[in-house]
């Protein structure tokens, strides 16, 4: 007897099931490792890279990789190397900060709109279609427009364009979870609906909010990188990956490596973003792949 | 038919007014007088006055946006504040450089991204299908912009093969459309790719097969058939990301359409310039969507719009 109570095991939670089940996919262990790579260096870049990344050094301007400037330098003798490590502090602040945006205005409205349905889910689908009747960069750009360059309207501008986004997702998935026998019971019984929707509807939301925060992110910087190279995004000296791209345009017959490494760090985060992404989907709910 | 095409025409006007409600708050927004945003830092205190009254600033909200929404049905969007020259005009002569680009970048991803995605279907998880969708990823990944800038490294810097940018001969067009396109290729290919795979695991397809016909009939006339609703829609629908590239792609090139019109309008503050700019965009993009739900009823008989 106590040798059948030894093999009966404690079930596996969800959380390692989804756990086993991403390990599993290569292209999103891939993803995960650039992932990490890239957090370390946001996080880590004053010891990567001591000096300060935007003091001029006019010396040195426009020269190519070499044992002190691994990557060259730009039009300024700025060490390209440095401003991509200094860099990816800003992207992922504002992927961060983009993502953020997008979570606690769309989730919210999301949620409101798929539950009580009626006039609240007419008015914010109404809003909603309104927004989405512009292609995202170009809502981001009209925004930018009204609000002004720089870091803060950059990330307010492009979350703002993901908020729509959000909203449609998180509306089309309660529309299902709502109609579920465990929360016809708690309504049965008498609970709140906004502890309804904390308790029941949100975690069973979180699958699809969670895939899309992921490739979110990495539309978030592929935005940001864009804006900044039109020079209507984070503007200089700040080292910014769009930004660095811009200015390198002026230098692509006599230094092409000025444009060509920011270019290869932006596309590198967003492809960590975009194969963690779809692993989680694969991973958490095939049916949300594409 | 007839009946549909005014039903989905009639349902484009909240959209349309959502956009007219964008522009007319866009200038709302900006701090200080709106007249004088419009008028342009250069303009007389006679000049501001007049456009004072021409928008009504001084009538109450509502009367000031009838009077917005009765100029933007004439499509007067007023003048520009940098060149003075009408915004329509300006925005007119730019769109048939926008939509060349546009369609011949539509029209290079349908031809390499459909037969890209049935190819990774027919054969999935072997290298062929692993190469498709890995090239498909890296698309999506990729920032139009710098891959703009490494053709011109390319074609232009080392080979001389093309011109690095402006437009005149048909060789100016291959680069900005080939930029162009990658970003929209990737997700045609993506697409095609899922729904193939999920029609070609259907009955209708086993019954084919079984009949004896060759695999290029199953594959074209049963499988691509059924499976051409979801790529339309998702072409329809890639046609406003061609837009946002194409901000980004006229500016690699220096290419004289609308994209770039809208980015030096942001950078000079020409409030006028960006609202054309916006309008036209808008207007674009809900007429693409209007064609591509027209095109269904025709690729699709069970589709009834009653």
């Amino acid at each position: 007897m106590t040798e059948t109570a030894g093999i009966i095991r404690k079930p596996a939670s969800q959380l390692r099931r989804n756990w086993a089940k991403l390990r599993r996919n290569k292209a999103a262990l891939v993803g995960g490792f650039i992932l990490l790579g890239y957090i370390f260096t946001a996080l880590f870049a004053p010891l990567l890279f001591s000096g300060n990344p935007s003091a001029p050094n006019l010396i040195m301007s426009l020269e190519g990789p070499s044992a002190q400037h691994p990557l060259g330098t730009d039009e300024l003798g700025r060490s390209i190397l440095g401003r991509i490590i200094w860099g990816s502090r800003v992207s992922l602040m504002i992927a961060i900060g983009v993502v953020a945006v997008g979570l606690f205005v769309g989730v919210p409205f999301g949620l409101i709109s798929g539950y009580y349905g009626g006039k609240a889910d007419f008015g914010i689908q109404r809003v909603t279609d309104m927004m989405l009747a512009f292609p995202g960069f170009l809502l981001a750009l009209g925004l930018v427009a009204v609000l002004g360059v720089g870091i803060k309207n950059t990330v307010v501008s492009i979350g703002i364009s993901m908020v729509p986004i959000y909203i449609r997702l998180v509306r089309g998935c309660v529309l299902t979870v709502r109609e579920q026998v465990y929360v016809e019971a708690a309504r049965a019984v008498g609970t709140r609906d906004f502890k309804i929707i904390l308790k029941h509807i949100l975690p069973n939301v979180m699958v699809p909010i969670t895939v899309q925060t992921s490739l979110g992110m990495g539309n978030a910087i592929l935005f940001a990188a864009g804006l900044g190279f039109l020079g209507i995004g984070v503007q200089p000296p700040t080292p910014e990956w769009g930004a660095m791209l811009g200015s390198g345009r002026a230098y692509l017959f006599n230094a092409p490596h000025v444009a060509t490494f920011p270019g290869i760090a932006i596309f590198l985060s967003v492809l960590s973003f975009n194969l963690l992404g779809d692993g989680l989907r694969d991973a958490l709910d095939p049916r949300f792949k594409l | 038919m007839l009946q549909y095409i005014i039903k989905r025409l009639l349902s484009t006007i909240p959209v349309l007014i959502g956009i007219s409600l964008l522009l007319f708050f866009m200038l709302r927004m900006l701090p200080g007088d709106p007249a004088q945003v419009l008028a342009g830092q250069m303009a007389t205190p006679e000049e501001v006055e007049n456009i004072r009254n021409q928008l009504g600033l001084n009538e109450p909200i509502h009367v000031q946006y009838g009077k917005f929404l009765t100029r933007l049905v004439q499509f007067d969007l007023g003048r520009s504040a940098r060149t003075q020259s009408p915004v329509t005009g300006e925005v007119w002569a730019r769109l048939p450089n926008t939509m060349l680009l546009a369609v011949v970048a539509i029209t290079l991803a349908c031809v390499f991204g459909i037969p890209a995605g049935i190819i990774s279907a027919v054969r999935p998880y072997t290298w062929m299908d692993y190469l498709v969708t890995s090239a498909a990823l890296f698309g999506i990944s990729m920032p139009v912009f710098w891959l703009g800038l490494m053709l011109v490294v390319i074609f232009s810097v080392v080979l001389h093969w093309l011109p690095a940018g402006g437009t005149g001969t048909w060789q100016h067009v291959i680069l900005p459309s080939v930029t162009l396109a990658s970003f929209v290729v990737a997700f045609i290919a993506r697409m095609t790719r899922s729904t193939m795979i999920e029609v070609l695991s259907q009955d209708y397809t086993t019954t084919a097969r079984s009949k004896g016909l060759k695999e290029r009939v199953v594959i074209i006339k049963h499988a691509l058939k059924n499976a051409l609703i979801p790529i339309i829609t998702v072409v329809g629908l890639q046609f406003g990301l061609l837009l946002g590239g194409a901000v980004l792609t006229e500016t690699v090139f220096a290419w004289p359409g609308i994209g770039r019109l809208i980015v030096d309008s942001i950078l000079a503050r020409d409030y006028p310039m960006i609202q054309g700019t916006i309008l036209i965009f808008g207007l674009l993009y809900i007429l693409v969507n209007l064609v591509v739900d027209l095109i269904y009823a025709y690729v699709d008989p069970r589709i009834h719009y009653d």
